[in-house]
């Protein structure tokens, strides 16, 4: 990636949970950390979040699920990305996800599980360290 | 020589005593609490010298209900002890609800799932995920049978947490204890109701404010009617604080909601002290104990005053704010989870001093999962001591008189009203939503505390400091994939056993209605009498209400 360009993140709520208060604070630490951020809004469905990605075009996507639906939404969510051959950005989630559910979310590329108590930097670093492009 | 009042002795010992200590070391340059003001070291008859006993405290039960909504207090009854529950199955919550009982809680109150609260059939694409996983999944009347079945509701209280739906999940209430042989007369209980607040901070709109308000100022109309001892709003700022307000913010965008539910309820045509007495509040407790305890005490008495003076109430019962409150789930660390029972024995301890009319405390557990039944008992336990054996509830109001507390209750009270006047200058409750200020002032106060947290100027034990590496090990409630299967097969049965002419002709009656201006009650209690589902009668209202959206600022 050019070093001149800002990274482009993707905030988004999947799902029916209106919990915002975490995906509204990072998308802030995100943009305060120079980052070009886009937030989605709550009660965003799968085809939605990868409309925006065809859009947008981010080089990573932040999901905030704290509803327990992540086991569903995720897996589809990342079909759906296959199915547009998109395949060079950073998918995260976090949120509530419990340790078990990880090396299932893993294995359909989702990357982070940052929970609560987090520091803002530490997703910052993050992101800026496993960009794909 | 000069005559000195009491206050000015106090002042020049006070500057004394300042001076005599020069070089006061202490551990931060301010301290400030959850909602920045500024806490002195000391505190002295000359913080609260303009106080007025009968006119700012006055005795409990009594205008301006300061110390108190009732004259004994606890001494009379304790609180409602009312754990918010709900996952799974109707069967599974029931189960849960039994459970509590048993074990000595004393008011049902209900978690619904999420395609419940937005109005969504389990049968919808949008619930994949949802059903079940954050309180019980309720689609139709038969779900409501199973959820209180072997429960007397002439005998309990239940509190249901719905909003946008909320006429609907009443109606389904008042039919389901009809079918146990009671009558909407002898109910008791709350719904949430609270439409305001999902606007500015939870987000579990479906309509539009105007539309929405309707159908809040309907159930208010008909429960005066016909369930006279229902508590129709539960005006809410337990969610305003879980998205990032500050306590003030919380107190003065909470009883902002309240008055504007007061003055539609005026527009209509109602009389204040016939629908007032059935409006109550819901707070949160979170972790600055004082700060907490002032601020129910504030609210209380700016209720009073507005209701009395603005808007000409008259029974006591109008002006008397009562409440229930739930200690902050937003406080809770999924690092060394069992710290929480600390926090929540703190947290609920507030609420009892503040005065709460029923309490709910978080499990341990809550930042990682729905609670599991040990982490709900120990958080039943905790009030169960805090009642039982602190010895707290033997008088009332037992921080009265402290110089401290009386100056952050009348603090709190002139910030609360400086955000009324800012309120009021962007035309109300409802132009302010539009304008985002409320959003704005929250996602400000969140991120500003977060900040704090980060900088280390807040501590969170074993968050920011004393941190462990040690992995989390309590046992988590794990919400079955199988649930939502169930839930759509019995949904799809019940459309196939119902009368579904009936059921179209009801939710037509419904739309017709719902473009004039009667009260829609009546239609939705048709509608759920021959099994609609809670999806149909919102897809129904929507056709003619239309749908919210909001900016998505941040």
């Amino acid at each position: 990636m050019p070093e001149d360009r800002k990274i482009k993140v993707l905030v988004c709520k999947p799902g029916l949970d209106g919990h915002d208060r975490g995906a509204k604070v990072l998308a802030r630490a995100l943009r305060d950390a120079g980052m070009e951020v886009i937030y989605t809004g709550i009660h965003q469905t799968p085809d939605d979040i990868v409309n925006t990605v065809v859009q947008e075009d981010p080089d990573a996507v932040m999901l905030s699920i704290l509803s327990g639906a992540h086991n569903a939404l995720c897996p589809v969510i990342m079909e759906k990305l296959e199915e547009q051959g998109i395949d060079d950005v950073l998918v995260a989630v976090g949120g509530i996800i419990p340790d078990e559910d990880k090396p299932f979310l893993e294995k359909k590329g989702l990357k982070g599980f940052y929970g609560p108590g987090t520091d803002l930097s530490t997703i910052v670093e993050f992101v800026k360290n496993n960009l794909k492009r | 020589m000069v005559f000195m009042t009491e206050f000015d002795k106090i002042k020049e010992d006070m500057e004394e005593w300042q001076n005599s200590y020069p070089n006061k070391k202490e551990r931060r340059k301010s301290f400030r609490n959850l909602s920045n003001i500024d806490v002195k070291r000391l505190y002295t008859p000359n913080d609260v010298k303009e106080l007025n006993y009968e006119l700012d405290l006055g005795f409990p039960g009594q205008y301006p209900f300061t110390r108190g909504a009732y004259p004994n207090m606890y001494r009379g009854r304790l609180w409602t002890m009312r754990q918010f529950a709900g996952f799974g199955t109707a069967e599974q919550t029931n189960n849960r609800y039994k459970f509590l009982i048993e074990h000595g809680q004393t008011g049902l109150s209900v978690a619904f799932s999420l395609h419940t609260i937005y109005g969504i059939e389990a049968t919808d694409q949008k619930a994949l995920g949802e059903i079940g996983k954050e309180g019980v999944a309720i689609d139709t009347l038969k779900d409501m049978e199973i959820l209180f079945d072997g429960i007397d509701l002439s005998k309990i209280s239940t509190s249901m947490t719905i909003n946008a739906p909320a006429s609907i999940l009443l109606a389904m209430y008042i039919v389901t204890a009809e079918k146990q042989g009671h009558s909407p007369e002898q109910l008791r209980g709350t719904i949430q109701n609270d439409i305001l607040k999902e606007y500015i901070a939870q987000k579990s709109w479906i309509f539009p404010p105007e539309p929405s308000m309707r159908l809040i100022v309907d159930t208010i109309e008909y429960c005066t009617k016909y369930v006279p001892q229902w508590y129709t709003i539960s005006i809410s700022g337990y969610h305003i604080r879980e998205a990032g307000s500050t306590a003030v913010q919380e107190l003065a965008f909470t009883l902002a909601d309240g008055l504007a539910y007061v003055e539609a309820g005026i527009e209509r045509g109602l009389n204040v002290d016939d629908f007032a007495p059935r409006l109550s509040f819901f707070f949160n407790s979170h972790n600055n104990f004082f700060e907490e305890i002032c601020k129910y005490r504030a609210a209380r008495r700016i209720w009073a005053k507005h209701m009395k003076n603005k808007y000409g109430a008259k029974k006591p019962e109008s002006l008397r704010l009562r409440f229930h409150t739930q200690t902050a789930g937003v406080s809770l660390t999924a690092q060394e989870p069992e710290n929480n029972i600390v926090r929540v024995t703190l947290q609920g301890l507030a609420a009892v001093l503040g005065g709460t009319q029923s309490l709910h405390t978080n499990s341990f557990d809550e930042a990682l999962c729905l609670p599991t039944e040990n982490a709900v008992k120990i958080a039943l336990r905790t009030q169960q001591i805090i009642a039982q054996e602190s010895g707290v509830t033997d008088t009332v109001d037992p921080l009265a008189g402290s110089y401290y507390v009386e100056w952050l209750t009348n603090k709190m009270e002139e910030e609360a009203e400086n955000y009324f006047q800012q309120i009021n200058d962007l035309g109300g409750v409802i132009p302010a939503i539009k304008a985002n200020f409320f959003q704005k002032e929250i996602a400000n106060a969140s991120y500003k505390y977060q900040q704090e947290i980060e900088n280390r100027e807040r501590t969170i034990v074993a968050v920011n400091q004393y941190q462990q590496k040690e992995p989390c090990t309590v046992p988590l409630l794990k919400i079955d994939e199988e649930v939502a299967k169930e839930q759509v097969n019995t949904l799809n049965i019940i459309k196939q056993e119902r009368d579904n002419d009936k059921v179209q002709e009801n939710l037509l009656k419904l739309k017709e209605a719902a473009k004039g201006t009667e009260n829609l009650m009546p239609y939705i209690m048709d509608a759920i009498r021959v099994y609609a589902s809670i999806g149909e009668i919102i897809n129904t209202l929507k056709e003619v209400f239309g749908t919210y959206h909001e900016d998505s600022i941040f």
